[in-house]
């Protein structure tokens, strides 16, 4: 059951990571990117790290997303890539 | 045909998937924005590698438990993750909200000096082109 779940979590870590880099809006980006960063939170807790997963729910999807934002409301949200 | 080996190694195949994801992401993506991603996604996926190194298939959380009336319980290291990983990975969760930062403040200092994100008509304005075609054409 365990692994089944992890399998599930790794998929959509895999699909996030590709889009967080691909979409066309880094506010849309940024989003992306803190939704992988709770997904492997997720995983940490099911490989038994609970410290590194409440640690990457804060700095990670937390914090890092915030950073993101202040930094993409002060310059712009346009990118060509 | 039986999935369960590579099921067993699967956190080894996304960690070959995601680093080489950010990867991509530092060297090939042109938006300073994006390679500070790329930079993000290439850091997790070493934690990942680093932390299912110490993962165990049936073990617990190494939290010490106090011992019953029958003497079991308490220190059982053969039943425990490997804590180790762990803490390394923890250092590097920290070290990399700061090279964030970090990242993130130099880029707002290039964008209030050129107006743009984008690297190559950054390069192109420190060659003093200002159209910026001089680099190298987008495909």
């Amino acid at each position: 059951m365990i692994q089944e779940i992890n399998a599930a979590i790794l998929l959509l870590l895999m699909v996030c990571a590709v889009a967080a880099l691909q979409v066309r809006d880094l506010m849309g980006a940024a989003i992306l990117f803190g939704a992988y960063s709770f997904l492997m939170c997720l995983q940490w807790v099911s490989l038994g790290a609970v410290d590194v997963g409440f640690t990457e729910a804060t700095i990670g999807a937390g914090v890092s997303s915030a950073l993101f934002f202040a930094a993409i409301f002060r310059t712009t949200r346009r990118t060509k890539d | 045909m039986d999935f369960a080996p590579l099921l067993g190694k699967a956190n080894f195949w996304a960690y070959f998937f995601i680093m080489l994801t950010g990867l991509y992401g530092m060297a090939v993506k042109r938006n300073l924005v994006k390679k500070i991603i790329g930079l993000g996604i290439f850091q997790t996926a070493i934690m990942l590698f680093y932390v299912s190194i110490g993962s165990k298939e049936g073990a617990t959380i190494p939290i010490l438990t106090a011992a019953d009336a029958a003497g079991r319980g308490g220190i059982d290291a053969a039943a425990y993750i490997n804590p180790l990983p762990h803490v390394l990975m923890l250092t590097a969760i920290v070290v990399s909200v700061a090279t964030l930062g970090v990242a993130l403040a130099l880029t707002l200092r290039l964008w209030r000096r050129y107006g743009t994100l984008e690297e190559d008509e950054i390069l192109a304005r420190l060659r003093g082109d200002p159209g910026g075609e001089a680099c190298t054409p987008r495909s």
